[in-house]
């Protein structure tokens, strides 16, 4: 950072693109089309109340209850709309199960279209074009260097995300986890097992 | 890529605050129902593309340049943000950075 030091005349100037967004919300709020508080409001939301902790708390579900797993696996958007989690932007929420048989993985090859209620807002390689380009090419290279090593005979299909559908993979229930309550098991579920690039952890 | 792939480490949620401030007002601006989700998408995946086009896009700082691009432009073809106010309000920011004594909050002049 070229301001660092504290005998600086005047107030720190923030990059360009920060004066550039300063310039939109200026206009913007002048017009009345947004309001400051509910920016905020927004952000700390995405920032502290929305994460992989839902889409975890969705999985030890389906998990422990039988009913609710085919619910969701029919028709995932009422299923978590009734737990609180719903999109803001309209679309469907489509949750896909791993099984020895196949393995899903999730991407975005338009931009990054991902179960933001759900999952919160995507890493940084979720948005690369690196991962978008190649998930679909090469998935199991892909998956090797995210550690995942499949057994031999389990296939992988990748899943594009759209603006209008959003996929949650249902990792596999790990073994050794029954008796678990919901909240043990959400506790074994990441983020990467449910975009498909992990595997659940398995409890110590 | 490996780097990128590999690196397993919490990250925080929005790396700058602009980027949270860009994503808050993209959301809010979808939610008062000033364009489509579906719309934004496709916009935004055109930015990307053509942004992508001389060097890969590491999913940071570049994919927040390309959601402030498509915005802007996306706000200029309705008419909601002209660019020439946008650019004299930009200025204006600028000025006010540069001439409020360090430590003191920061408003626009003329408002």
């Amino acid at each position: 950072m070229p301001h660092d030091d504290h005998d600086h005349p005047h107030a720190l100037l923030p990059p360009e693109p920060a004066l550039r967004v300063k310039a939109l919300e200026t206009i913007l709020t002048r017009k009345g089309l947004i309001d400051p508080a509910a920016l905020d409001e927004i952000i700390d939301t995405y920032q502290n109340r929305i994460g992989p902790q839902n889409g975890a708390r969705v999985v030890a579900k389906a998990w422990s209850d039988p009913e609710f797993r085919a619910a969701l696996l029919e028709d995932a958007t009422p299923v978590v709309a009734g737990l609180g989690y719903y999109g803001r932007q309209g679309e469907h929420i489509v949750v896909v199960e791993n099984t020895p048989a196949q393995h899903n993985m999730v991407v975005c090859t338009l931009c990054s279209c991902y179960p933001w209620p759900l999952l919160g807002i995507p890493p940084g390689w979720y948005k690369s074009d690196a991962y978008r380009a190649r998930a679909v090419r090469e998935p199991r290279k892909v998956l090797a260097e995210f550690g995942v090593t499949l057994a031999e005979g389990t296939s992988v299909r990748v899943w594009d995300s759209t603006a209008e559908i959003r996929y949650l993979i249902l990792p596999m229930r790990p073994e050794g986890t029954e008796g678990l309550t919901e909240d043990e098991l959400a506790a074994l579920v990441t983020r990467d097992s449910m975009i498909g690039t992990g595997l659940p952890k398995v409890p110590a | 890529m490996s780097d990128c792939i590999a690196h397993m480490a919490p990250e925080p949620v929005f790396a700058e605050p602009w980027h949270a401030q860009i994503f808050a007002v993209t959301v809010a601006l979808n939610e008062a129902g000033r364009f489509d989700w579906p719309d934004w998408a496709a916009r935004f995946s055109a930015t990307l593309k053509r942004n992508g086009l001389d060097h890969a896009l590491d999913g940071g700082d570049d994919y927040f340049h390309a959601w402030l691009e498509t915005l802007e432009a996306l706000l200029a073809e309705q008419g909601t943000a002209l660019p020439d106010d946008v650019r004299g309000l930009h200025q204006a920011w600028e000025e006010a950075y540069l001439t409020t004594p360090h430590g003191q909050p920061v408003h626009l002049r003329d408002s």
